[in-house]
């Protein structure tokens, strides 16, 4: 559109728009199907991962596979997920790589590290009362899964009580520049690990269950290097999405979302893994309010955060220390959830020796997920700061 | 000639650098701002902010930090 900017152009509406304001529309417009078409490259990852050898609709998630990492740590014992997952690497490594390349790494840190740490203890724990982060919430929906759907309206609802928060002032102060060898302990420490899990028989296995299925190591790694790097460029974040929304009615974020759905959903049709009900969907149960307390937490803490998990992977890759203790804080999370029975069952139909269970978590599960959100709102009423500009 | 006023969002998390800049878009309206950044997504967010605003502005470097200045 290239007309003179005193020129009026009559919209199809019939109100008269200026031509530059056109142009803005133009490129704004530009820009969310750039982002869309961002989210269906990660979806191809998603389906890459999912085709070679990943849980269908686990083929990416970060919640679950921290806690694989913790299983195969022998941080906990719970046999069907102990698996080193290298997409956990793949992810920091990746925003690692390419923040050095364009000089953006930065090593900082000191904005209330053991706060970040419940923050992310909290958000582990909601998801694996729900069976799933954001992302895994964001595969189940394309695959029909309801339960997801339910849980959406929690994460929103939490997403929406962190922002409140932030209107009011709630901040955890500034991180600060800090040594720059602080920001290459998780990327290294995880690629020794990672090394030690391909070379030695240190870390468990599953024999059964989500934890034994995976894409090989190497082409889940590099996979995980590129949606890492990616995300790193893009600052993918599925708290963020709906946060800008609420706050700054800013649709970006959530336009990456939307392309990611929409080939994930077009796949699962596809590949006959789509299904819309409640039950019989894999690794998951349909305790209605268990599902949405427990995204609620995850939306809650993720805000109050700066970023839901996924999003704390890429930070931490490109140097935030916060972040790489909120990681930690994920990790322990995952080890309390399932030592203490928290993480919810997956719902199971009658088989000849066993009838049918509904899953869901455990009473401590629930009353975990209860003091949690309890002290996800201390976190967020105590640390209000006015705000001098 | 009047002064440039500063605004520090170096270290703070997503989404304060953003919400604080659009205050200050408020506050000073019409005044010389320089925002300062300690990190690229930061300053990418700010950019995306003034440029929603259609408020053109110019981007530099100091020893580590972004700065974008602009007229609110």
């Amino acid at each position: 559109m290239n007309l003179p900017d005193s020129k009026l152009k009559l919209a199809p509406t019939g109100a008269i728009i200026s031509n530059a304001e056109l142009d803005r529309t133009m490129s704004l417009l530009d820009s969310k199907l750039k982002l869309a078409l961002t989210g269906a490259v990660f979806g191809v990852f998603a389906v890459i991962l999912a085709l070679s050898g990943n849980p269908g609709n686990m083929a990416i998630c970060v919640a679950c596979f921290i806690r694989d990492i913790a299983g195969a740590m022998k941080l906990h014992t719970a046999a069907p997920v102990q698996y080193f997952r290298p997409e956990i690497v793949g992810f920091i490594m990746g925003s690692f790589l390419i923040s050095m390349a364009t000089k953006e790494f930065r090593a900082t840190g000191g904005s209330a590290p053991m706060i970040r740490f419940i923050l992310g203890f909290a958000m582990m724990v909601g998801a694996l009362v729900f069976l799933g982060c954001p992302l895994r919430m964001l595969l189940r929906m394309s695959a029909g899964d309801l339960n997801a759907y339910v849980a959406l309206i929690g994460f929103a609802a939490g997403v929406g009580t962190g922002t409140f928060f932030l209107k009011r002032g709630y901040s955890l102060g500034r991180s600060t520049a800090i040594a720059k060898t602080d920001g290459y302990v998780l990327p290294a420490g995880l690629l020794v690990l990672f090394v030690l899990s391909l070379t030695t028989a240190l870390f468990a296995v599953s024999e059964k269950g989500p934890g034994s299925m995976h894409a090989p190591a190497l082409a889940a790694l590099f996979t995980a290097l590129l949606f890492g790097a990616l995300a790193q460029k893009n600052r993918v974040c599925f708290a963020g999405s709906i946060r800008d929304v609420i706050l700054l009615k800013d649709f970006s974020l959530i336009s990456i979302l939307g392309g990611f759905f929409v080939v994930m959903l077009i796949f699962n049709i596809a590949h006959g893994s789509f299904k819309l009900s409640f039950t019989g969907q894999p690794v998951a149960h349909a305790r209605h309010i268990w599902n949405i307390l427990g995204m609620y937490l995850v939306g809650f803490a993720a805000v109050l955060a700066g970023g839901c998990p996924m999003r704390q992977l890429i930070l931490a890759g490109q140097g935030s220390s916060d972040s790489a203790v909120t990681v930690l804080g994920m990790l322990v999370g995952a080890a309390c959830a399932h030592n203490f029975g928290l993480a919810g069952a997956t719902a199971a139909a009658a088989t000849e020796t066993a009838p049918a269970t509904a899953g869901g978590p455990s009473a401590a599960g629930q009353i975990a997920v209860i003091a949690l959100i309890a002290v996800t709102f201390v976190i967020a009423v105590t640390n209000q700061k006015k705000i001098e500009i | 000639m009047e002064s440039v006023k500063d605004i520090d969002v170096r270290g703070l998390s997503c989404p304060e650098p953003v919400m604080i800049t659009t205050m200050a878009l408020k506050k000073y309206k019409g005044q010389a701002l320089r925002v300062i950044a300690s990190e690229a997504h930061v300053s990418t967010n700010v950019q995306k902010l003034l440029k929603k605003n259609n408020i053109a502005f110019e981007l530099s470097n100091e020893s580590n930090d972004y700065v974008i200045s602009f007229t609110a």
